[in-house]
């Protein structure tokens, strides 16, 4: 298998609203991938649909030639743009919770980090600042050895202090042949960690490039780029 | 020396030449063994690929020497290192120059301007 995710002829549609149109995309391994793209151009849909929360409507998603579902969801560590974890659970229960759960968790990365960052393991999620229990959750993702990581939106909350911390935590925790693939709209914080870009606009991929490329080709960061491209 | 990057450019290109300038300025000596990828990579702040790619060009130009045994090592033939300096000080005045001439200077008035300022900082 060349390739860790394939997504042929893919779309999804809510009623008459086409979220995901006709997409076709090819995931790499060992590549960290930035999944760009204005809002309501189908990120968090395609992102629910390799996660098996959504079915598409046409077309196929298989991950390590599978369909989304238990093999996938053994092997594919996934971070949503919601937290699903319950308020009043203290934070070294949620990682047991992850320990008894999935095969591939590493109980001392995650409490290594959560040290780095000064989160008390005895603290309930509820009296946590947003920020924090982002990180938290981030960690629990983070401490996965899985073939592909899907960040929705993973820093949005975060300090900048904080993100560059989590942002190395990335570079040196995932192995050399799992991916990455992150959306998100903070683009100048994250480009300098990015092998490819991929640009989607109105459910469709626009562009699947190398970061490097779009800088040699265009002179220009991958940020400003974007603004280039969808310029309102 | 910081890992100062600039967005616009390629990431790559820049850290051969962040590299270059540490095994330079001695901050890696002739001989020394290197960090690993990883290392470099979460130093920098930088995709662990890209800093591989940074490596492999860094070996094509033989400042970087991969051992079998014992990793990735500074190479041993200073006067390559010295070839090495010569060339970025090169580039480094040919900008300098370029920069002031875009000022309206002459070359003659770039000269005395230098003389002046370092005579100052004496």
């Amino acid at each position: 298998m060349e390739f860790l995710a394939e997504i042929r002829g893919v779309t999804k549609s809510y009623g008459r609203t086409v979220a995901v149109n006709n997409m076709n995309l090819m995931i790499p391994r060992g590549k960290i991938i930035g999944l760009l793209g204005p809002n309501g151009s189908g990120k968090s849909t395609l992102i629910k649909m390799m996660n098996g929360l959504l079915t598409p409507t046409a077309g196929s998603i298989t991950i390590n030639g599978f369909a989304p579902g238990i093999q996938t969801k053994a092997r594919v560590a996934y971070l949503p743009e919601k937290t699903y974890l319950q308020d009043g659970m203290r934070v070294c229960d949620i990682v047991d919770y992850f320990c008894d759960f999935y095969e591939d968790f590493n109980r001392n990365t995650a409490f290594t980090m959560l040290q780095s960052l000064g989160i008390s393991f005895e603290a309930r999620l509820k009296t946590l600042s947003k920020g924090t229990k982002e990180k938290v959750q981030l960690i629990l993702v983070m401490s996965r050895n899985a073939d592909l990581y899907i960040l929705d939106e993973p820093i949005a909350g975060v300090d900048p202090a904080a993100r560059d911390y989590i942002l190395k935590t990335i570079i040196s925790n995932y192995s050399e042949n799992a991916s990455i693939l992150l959306s998100t709209h903070l683009i100048s914080d994250i480009e300098n960690i990015l092998d490819e870009v991929i640009f989607i606009r109105e459910g469709q991929v626009l562009s699947h490039l190398p970061v490097d490329q779009i800088r040699e080709q265009y002179g220009r960061s991958i940020d400003s780029y974007f603004r280039e491209v969808f310029a309102c | 020396m910081a890992w100062i990057l600039n967005a616009d450019k390629p990431i790559y290109t820049q850290l051969v030449e962040i590299i270059q300038t540490q095994i330079i300025s001695g901050r890696y000596k002739a001989g020394d063994r290197l960090p690993s990828v990883r290392e470099l990579a979460a130093e920098a702040s930088v995709n662990p690929n890209t800093m591989q790619k940074a490596f492999a060009e860094l070996e094509r130009n033989g400042l970087i020497v991969t051992q079998r045994t014992s990793g990735r090592t500074v190479t041993e033939d200073i006067e390559l290192i010295n070839q090495t300096q010569a060339h970025l000080a090169e580039e480094c005045i040919k900008n300098f120059f370029q920069m002031m001439k875009e000022l309206g200077y002459s070359e003659k008035e770039i000269l005395n301007l230098i003389e002046k300022t370092a005579k100052e900082g004496e």
